[in-house]
């Protein structure tokens, strides 16, 4: 029987660039290009990986996000994911981390799956805390912050380089992961790959085929609420001056002033 | 008063300083429990107690060890049924994060984490963050249930605060979702007798411009000569030049110490995102119109292997 992996995606706006807060204290995607989360690529390579180890198995890549956010959905199946979902609903903005999850966790349930693959965080909203509320939600063994993962035999195994001891893992399928920068780097995307995932499958869905009240998600169903945000003022620029043999000496004495010598 | 639970980080009933930064803030909005599960509660208490808590719950199980996270979500979920707390706070690391949101999705409270700072308001704690790579700082709530926030290490400084900090025994049940993952091996982090990263005073950070892991001994020395932690941008930890965990930056470690060195680190938003809310920071690059240069307060626009061992050397002479 096939492994049906889920992987699931989050279109985010460019890290790089100079992102800021909508008037309604979400995080403003207009301002700034989007693209598919860097942290997300780890994923879908490590599910490409895995993939090409069995000898039968689908990657379906999912998001929950707006009419752009099909982009995240292109890349991934442009690198080789064979069928896409998209959770697209105009309710579905302000969504917070339980909602989004709890949403997630519907359309993986409804898609099929033997393993669900995440990165280890967004880039926009850093929480990093996604993978273990969908393992919770899903009832499934959470094996998480993976550098190293394999599966074989309807067990997956990996490696977790944790603040303290690095651990290895065990856990039978279904299972959720999620893997880290670590695991290695993500593939681009090839001509041929690009031009092969116009034709595949992308299935939206809304809030009524997941059978999610309005209520449950959005800004008003959010278990947060941000109440401030503000600029952070620039730093007060310093003093630099270029080495002419006194560098480090003159550092020292700035140091020294500063009571940290 | 009402009670806030604090989750113990601790190395067999060695507290770590977070914990206690946890309980001082813990006393803004409560009388923090804390909950201390594996060995040494009794050890953990003298500092537990010492720092605020007015009890500590313990539990001791093998499944602690050996099964990845969820049994010491049961163990928490079974303190916060015990205590009814009015809030949650755990320290914001890998595994804090995980054990915290899975406590809330079972409590159906809302969660936040990586709070910088946490103080009573009129609907609950405020907590403040720091978002988008530093730029923005934001102040949020939780809104549905009892509150549960990941804290930062460095989001306060530990005031002593005796209580009574008595030892109960938790009553733990593990559900079977508790046994799901297993820890077939661990290997503990070698020590390197440097202050951890996440809670030093002083970070030295090394990067592109080190050009090799044999030359971050240069780094190093400058930051034993300052009593320092020693940090790398993800170019050094991607080229193999310095351990993963010493990462500092997005995908990395957050650090915000009193002062931080960055040798040889362009600053790159990526870098950015994990340092710049260092209280002062100065850097080291050959590059004048390196990005990190804007965020100083003194820098040295020189060669690295010049300047870092004049430093060093100067350093160690007027500490003596």
């Amino acid at each position: 029987m096939s492994l049906r992996i889920v992987v699931c995606v989050k279109y985010v706006p460019d890290a790089t660039g100079d992102r800021h807060f909508a008037e309604d204290l979400t995080t403003d995607r207009e301002s700034v290009d989007g693209l598919l989360s860097e942290l997300d690529e780890y994923a879908v390579e490590q599910a490409l990986q895995i993939s090409e180890e069995s000898d039968d198995a689908e990657i379906t890549v999912l998001t929950v996000g707006p009419e752009d956010a099909k982009d995240a959905l292109r890349k991934a199946l442009s690198m080789g994911a064979d069928k896409a979902v998209h959770v697209e609903d105009d309710d579905l903005h302000g969504t917070d981390v339980l909602g989004t999850s709890a949403v997630l966790a519907k359309a993986i349930e409804k898609t099929g799956y033997d393993l669900v693959v995440c990165g280890m965080a967004s880039t926009d909203g850093t929480m990093g805390v996604l993978p273990a509320i969908l393992a919770e939600r899903l009832g499934v063994p959470q094996v998480t912050l993976l550098s190293e993962v394999s599966v074989t035999d309807g067990k997956v195994n990996g490696r977790r380089d944790g603040d303290t001891a690095t651990e290895q893992l065990e856990a039978s399928l279904p299972a959720l992961i999620s893997v880290t920068d670590q695991s290695g780097e993500a593939r681009y995307p090839s001509f041929k790959g690009i031009m092969a995932a116009k034709k595949k499958p992308v299935e939206s869905l809304d809030l009524d085929d997941l059978d999610i009240e309005a209520d449950e998600v959005g800004l008003g169903g959010a278990w947060t609420k941000v109440d401030d945000a503000t600029a952070r003022p620039p730093r007060t620029a310093g003093t630099v001056v270029k080495d002419e043999g006194e560098g480090g000496k003159q550092l020292a004495e700035y140091l020294a002033g500063q009571k940290f010598i | 008063m009402a009670e806030v639970l604090v989750y113990v980080d601790h190395v067999d009933g060695a507290v770590r300083k977070p914990t206690l930064e946890l309980l001082t803030l813990a006393r803004r909005i409560g009388d923090p429990v804390a909950v201390h599960l594996g060995p040494g509660a009794d050890e953990a208490a003298k500092t537990l107690g010492e720092y605020g808590a007015v009890k500590v719950l313990a539990a001791e199980a093998g499944e602690f060890a050996d099964y990845l996270v969820v049994p010491k979500v049961d163990a928490l979920q079974a303190a916060y049924d015990v205590v009814s707390p009015s809030a949650v706070l755990v320290p914001s690391s890998a595994e804090g994060k995980e054990i915290a949101a899975r406590l809330a999705v079972r409590i159906g409270s809302g969660i936040i984490t990586d709070a910088v700072d946490l103080e009573e308001g009129d609907e609950g704690p405020v907590a403040t963050q720091s978002v988008f790579a530093a730029a923005f700082t934001t102040k949020s709530r939780v809104s549905k249930g009892t509150p549960v926030v990941t804290v930062k290490p460095n989001s306060t400084s530990p005031e002593a605060a005796p209580a009574a900090g008595a030892v109960e025994q938790l009553q733990v049940s593990f559900g079977e979702a508790a046994t799901g993952t297993r820890i077939v091996s661990r290997t503990p982090r070698e020590s390197t007798g440097r202050p951890e990263l996440t809670e030093a005073a002083i970070v030295v950070s090394g990067g592109r411009g080190v050009n090799g892991a044999e030359n971050f001994h240069i780094i190093e020395e400058l930051a034993d000569s300052l009593g320092a932690a020693v940090g790398a941008s993800r170019a050094a930890v991607d080229a193999g030049w310095y351990p993963h965990s010493n990462q500092v930056g997005q995908t990395g470690k957050t650090v915000s110490p009193q002062l931080y060195v960055a040798t040889g680190i362009s600053g790159a938003i990526q870098h950015r995102a994990g340092m710049q809310t260092s209280k002062t920071i100065v850097a080291i690059n050959k590059d004048a119109e390196a990005p990190i240069f804007d965020l100083v307060d003194y820098g040295i626009v020189g060669d690295l292997f010049e300047v870092v061992p004049k430093l060093t050397e100067e350093v160690k002479t007027r500490k003596g």
